[in-house]
């Protein structure tokens, strides 16, 4: 059996809305081994990014055990979750969330910041990601001057530029047309297949979860089924 | 990149916002830095360091004249060289223009003021005219008075004895100032004092509003001041001597509290700034909730997020803050070279410290709100909107 890369066990999340409490996970339970690629799909209001969150180290179970590359996230304080994030996991948004002042080479720099790395290290390995991504061409440009897509493939980069194993996806191909939001797919399967990039992706988007090894899907949050 | 650099591309994301904010804090600072320099020039203790020359007047107030008989008393003091003495004439030219004329023995004038120059036979003719005026060259130039003229000069304060406030004056002598700064204190005329002794109503005679006294050494001035003051304690006519420099800050003073008026303004100043920046500041943090919550998502701890803030703070401020006071020593350099020296309005490392305590101060006051605003951001309800 393959290493478990993430596991969650017995996870409750209650978010409080004002005087209301919500009870958004119900004692979910999900293991994903190293090297998977997994779409999670489900309706609105089903907790699947709630899930990312947690799996990604944003946000902190009501109960309930997290472990990720063998680490037990659920017990770490803000400072350390925030230490363990730019270590271990990569995050690619909806809409990018790229830093408009700065040129793509320095978004994808930015994470590198946390790191010792000399400037000129951080530099090269900025503009590797770029390359793996396909964009070196577009290094020094601001993200007002890119397209959807190659926004979304900066945000990539600076998700790999720290090379995590994990990276968590949130509806990527969210906001892009579908030649695009195919190319942007293909990507992550490259990054899974060949690099052994960990991919936790959610989306809507059928066709988008077709590109993933598996499928598992979330009802009013619990975990209903898993397709091949 | 490095992280200041990501604090300055952040600072110039709108870039006119910022730019019209930095000014905002230069101008401040300018005037920080001109107004504390007229505290410091008022609020200084005296100082007879390398002084030529003491004022001395009435102890209570220089408008209550004190008798010319004094002069010997004051030349016998070891250290004096020379004693002039002068009275506030209030001159006024034509319908309203005031002059600043006053009346002194004129040979006195002479040797107790070698910076205003005039070829010696006009200072003669002004010592042996009872009706002389000697005008500098500032005046004469700018109403076209020439030697052996007769000029109309009103005084708003003496009428001769058949009641008239219009005197006339033969004017014979101009003088110069021997350097710049002299030249531009010939902007006034001197009358004979027995001249106006006779010819005045008041009953002034004999009297005189101060007294200046030529030192024979530079380093006996304040020696010379503790003793001509002492000498007329307890007397009816009590002095107060000090140096020029003194005297001179002692007219503006009349004005008012110097320091209290320069406090205040500044506290307008500094209030208006802290909105201003604290403004900017505030709605910069909340146009960029999600990014930084993205930050945060990368891995950035609460505390470097809260560091990015009040380090954008800082350079605003820091910027402005030092072209400001760059730009108030440039500006009180010339204001004191343009005086003569009379106005050392030049900043010096204490007002450069005060201003730096204050940049410091200010970048707290504005972007610690803000800062910890961004510390405490919860991530997910950031990049959810909420």
């Amino acid at each position: 059996m393959a290493e478990s890369m993430v596991a969650v066990n017995n996870v409750t999340k209650v978010y409080q809305r004002g005087k209301q409490q919500v009870e958004v996970l119900h004692g979910l339970t999900l293991e994903i081994p190293r090297g998977d690629f997994v779409a999670l799909m489900g309706p609105s209001g089903s907790g699947k990014t709630t899930l990312l969150n947690l799996i990604g180290g944003l946000d902190q179970p009501t109960s309930g055990e997290i472990l990720v590359g063998g680490s037990r996230i659920d017990q770490l304080g803000s400072s350390q979750l925030a230490h363990w994030r730019a270590h271990n996991v990569g995050f690619v948004f909806q809409f990018y969330n790229l830093m408009p002042v700065l040129s793509a080479e320095s978004n994808v720099e930015l994470p590198l910041l946390l790191t010792k790395l000399s400037a000129a290290q951080r530099k090269k390995n900025a503009a590797v990601a770029l390359e793996v991504v396909g964009l070196a061409d577009r290094a020094k440009h601001k993200p007002r001057e890119l397209s959807g897509g190659q926004e979304q493939r900066v945000a990539i980069a600076r998700a790999l530029v720290s090379d995590p194993q994990l990276l968590v996806c949130d509806e990527p191909t969210g906001d892009l047309d579908r030649a695009t939001a195919d190319e942007i797919l293909g990507l992550l399967q490259v990054l899974n297949r060949e690099h052994g990039k960990t991919i936790v992706m959610v989306t809507h988007d059928p066709k988008a979860a077709e590109f993933a090894r598996r499928i598992l899907h979330l009802e009013k949050g619990r975990l209903l089924e898993q397709a091949a | 990149m490095t992280r200041a650099g990501f604090v300055i591309a952040n600072l110039f994301r709108k870039r006119t916002r910022t730019i019209l904010t930095l000014l905002s804090v230069l101008l401040a600072f300018v005037l920080f830095g001109l107004l504390q320099s007229v505290n410091s020039i008022f609020s200084a203790g005296e100082s007879f360091v390398g002084a030529t020359r003491l004022m001395t007047q009435a102890r209570v107030s220089f408008t209550q004249p004190l008798p010319v008989s004094i002069v010997p008393k004051l030349e016998a003091v070891p250290g004096v060289a020379r004693v002039a003495h002068s009275m506030w004439f209030g001159g006024i030219w034509q319908e309203n223009t005031p002059l600043f004329v006053f009346a002194v023995d004129p040979l006195r004038q002479r040797d107790v003021y070698p910076e205003f120059v005039m070829p010696e036979a006009q200072w003669q003719s002004f010592a042996h005219t009872r009706t002389g005026i000697i005008v500098g060259k500032l005046l004469a130039d700018q109403y076209g008075w020439k030697i052996g003229q007769k000029i109309p000069v009103s005084s708003n304060i003496y009428p001769q004895k058949n009641g008239s406030k219009a005197w006339a004056f033969d004017v014979v002598g101009i003088f110069d100032g021997k350097d710049e700064a002299w030249r531009k204190q010939t902007n006034q005329a001197f009358i004979q004092a027995d001249y106006f002794d006779e010819a005045n109503q008041f009953g002034t005679k004999g009297r005189a509003n101060f007294f200046i006294i030529k030192l024979a050494n530079g380093k006996q001035a304040e020696s010379v001041s503790k003793t001509i003051d002492a000498m007329f304690e307890n007397s009816p006519d009590e002095t107060k001597t000090q140096t020029e420099k003194d005297f001179n800050l002692g007219f503006v003073k009349q004005i008012g509290d110097i320091g209290l008026i320069v406090h205040w303004i500044l506290f307008a100043v500094f209030f208006t700034l802290l909105l201003v920046v604290g403004n900017t500041m505030a709605q910069s943090v909340r146009e960029r909730i999600p990014e930084l919550a993205v930050l945060k998502t990368l891995g950035f701890s609460d505390g470097a997020v809260l560091g990015f803030v009040l380090a954008e703070a800082f350079a605003l401020c820091l910027c402005g803050g030092l072209i400001g006071l760059a730009i108030a020593s440039l500006l009180g350099a010339m204001v004191a070279k343009g005086s003569g020296g009379q106005f050392q309005l030049e900043l010096d490392g204490r007002i450069w410290a005060i201003g730096v305590l204050a940049i410091i101060v200010m970048s707290l006051a504005v972007g610690l709100l803000p800062a910890l605003r961004a510390r405490r951001l919860r991530i997910v309800d950031a990049l959810a909107g909420r």
